[in-house]
């Protein structure tokens, strides 16, 4: 009887979930369907199983190109992010002087700030920098991948600050003696010490990135360097009304994400939960 | 010698991101604040003019203005508390001693990891033509109807797709708190026999203070910058009557070019956020108790 109980709880909840999830549930179906389908039943499974809409929807959106536009700027910036806030933490940490206090301390303060507060004159700078300095900053992928390392440092830097401050110092000092530079002792031997916090800082980093719309938005004008977040607002702006062609490239943009929260998943509920606790 | 080569070394590694970080946010926000203070359509060939405080005065006589900050405080009260409810309630089922729990916790986190302009997109489409649907078929067409039309629901439909998207985030965190209790505390409590809700509002509730403070923060801040849900679920309609703060900003500075006026707000937007998050924190904090 307490068995039957519990095996009835256990199909209640999951029931429970299936209906939370109930939404991408609609959007995968009706992404099969024609208009007249559609509207005559958004709920039931397709009748026919037919990939039209979504080869129809990739060209719309130009995917592929957005997709490799995504995957460039978000694996680039997070590589950039992750050597360069490791390499000053360690040395924030090493060198506890007043100057260091200060850089840490402005990089933790300045977490609180919205972005709406910083775009307008980012853009004001960003564009000053293109006209004196000739370096395209603007509409270019290398110029949101420089201001994504921008927006991501102070995290990561304080991730793996609080990391490295319980990391004992003997290690490095041996291989110090041994003559190797700071450069070696760091890549040889400090960076892989800190791999749970690199895991972490890659994983926040990918979700925020992958799905940023607004800095991309401002930033990237161009057809051609659209991000995904970006060619699926521009979607939606021109056809609206065809809601089967539009669950189509929904589809599409959210195949990634689960694709890599299925084989990444173990790190990311840890890598979520570690980098929200340590706030 | 040795000293200078340190030195060397110190700015090789820490000189690179500090100018990164320089120009991306740290220039950007001086001369924000320096904005505020202009009038300034934007072209780069028109003059900026300065104007002192008066788009701060000005602030406060924008009917527009003032109504998003109304909706966006009512959005994130209601969310907040919402969120974390159904996050606590979520992450109580997934500690408990369901077999099922891993693929449970696995479910319920997925839309989180779906950015909040998608999200937006798919809610959009249910909240339009699927609930007109079930109205039209069902005849309760009372409260299935096209929701993002009407002001109330449409506000109603931005705090149930945030909640959709960040529940699951949260329950993480307090799965986190919960599985971080001594076991033996909560069997002590059961030999004293205490029953479930004793347990859980005198045990478990106050050893987990430090994840309500984090996740009250998460929540809070999050809320309050909403923008992408807001982009595209309501585009702030209909008529603006969902239009959240940031999304005020964005079209102050971007739509009507009022870069200067626009800028003041956003000064307002950032001391709002920052006393917020952080009277939270402080209050919070001083719930915790000491394990």
């Amino acid at each position: 009887m307490k068995r039957l109980g519990k095996f009835l709880l256990q199909l209640f909840v999951l029931a429970l979930c299936l209906c939370y999830l109930f939404p991408i549930y609609i959007v995968i179906v009706n992404s099969f369907k024609n208009r007249q389908e559609l509207y005559t039943n958004m709920m039931a499974p397709p009748e026919t199983f037919t990939l039209e809409y979504y080869v129809t929807a990739m060209g719309k959106m130009n995917f592929m190109r957005a997709f490799g536009n995504s995957l460039i700027v978000t694996v680039v910036s997070i590589a950039f992010i992750v050597i360069l806030s490791s390499m000053t933490a360690w040395m924030l940490v090493r060198y506890n002087n007043r100057l260091s206090r200060c850089i840490f301390a402005i990089f933790v303060a300045t977490m609180i700030i919205p972005f709406q507060t910083i775009m307008m004159p980012l853009m004001q700078v960003m564009g000053w920098i293109r006209d004196t300095l000739h370096i395209p900053m603007l509409n270019t992928l290398g110029g949101l991948i420089y201001m994504n390392i921008g927006f991501g440092a102070s995290m990561a830097v304080f991730l793996y600050h609080g990391f490295i401050k319980a990391v004992p110092v003997s290690l490095e000092e041996a291989a110090t003696i041994d003559g190797c530079n700071k450069f070696k002792v760091f890549w040889k031997i400090v960076f892989p010490m800190l791999k749970p916090t690199t895991v972490t800082v890659m994983i926040l980093d990918v979700i925020w990135i992958w799905n940023d719309y607004l800095l991309p938005s401002l930033a990237i004008s161009d057809k051609a360097r659209r991000t995904i977040p970006l060619s699926t607002a521009s979607f939606f702006g021109q056809f609206t009304i065809e809601w089967n062609l539009a669950m189509a490239g929904l589809t599409l943009t959210i195949i990634p994400v689960i694709v890599f929260y299925l084989a990444a998943q173990k790190h990311i509920v840890k890598g979520v939960a570690a980098g929200a606790v340590k706030l | 010698m040795r000293r200078k080569k340190d030195n060397a070394w110190y700015a090789l590694f820490v000189i690179p991101l500090v100018y990164i970080f320089t120009t991306v946010v740290i220039v950007p926000f001086l001369i924000g604040i320096g904005y505020s203070f202009i009038s300034w359509d934007g072209m780069p060939l028109n003059e900026k003019t300065f104007v002192g405080m008066k788009n701060f005065t000005r602030i406060f006589s924008d009917q527009r203005f003032l109504t998003s900050a109304l909706h966006t405080v009512l959005f994130t009260v209601i969310s907040v508390a919402v969120i974390n409810a159904l996050g606590l309630f979520f992450a109580l089922l997934v500690t408990g001693k369901l077999k099922i729990r891993n693929v449970v916790r696995t479910m319920l986190f997925m839309p989180y990891l779906i950015g909040g302009l998608i999200l937006g997109y798919i809610w959009k489409f249910i909240f339009t033509d699927v609930f007109k649907m079930i109205g039209e078929t069902t005849g309760w067409n009372h409260f299935f109807f096209s929701w993002l039309l009407n002001p109330r629901y449409a506000l109603a439909a931005m705090i149930i797709v945030t909640t959709w998207q960040m529940a699951g985030y949260i329950m993480i965190i307090y799965i986190n708190g919960i599985q971080g209790i001594p076991e033996d505390v909560i069997e002590a409590a059961k030999v004293d026999g205490a029953g479930f809700w004793q347990t859980l509002l005198h045990i478990k509730f106050p050893l987990i203070m430090p994840s309500f403070t984090i996740c009250l923060f998460m929540t809070l801040s999050n809320c309050f910058k909403i923008f992408d849900v807001n982009v595209s679920l309501t585009g702030g309609g209909p008529n603006n009557a969902t239009e959240m703060m940031a999304m005020n900003i964005y079209n102050e500075i971007f739509s009507l070019n009022n870069y200067g006026y626009g800028q003041a707000k956003a000064i307002i937007f950032f001391i709002a956020v920052a006393s917020i998050t952080l009277i939270q924190v402080a209050i919070t904090k001083k719930r915790e108790v000491e394990m």
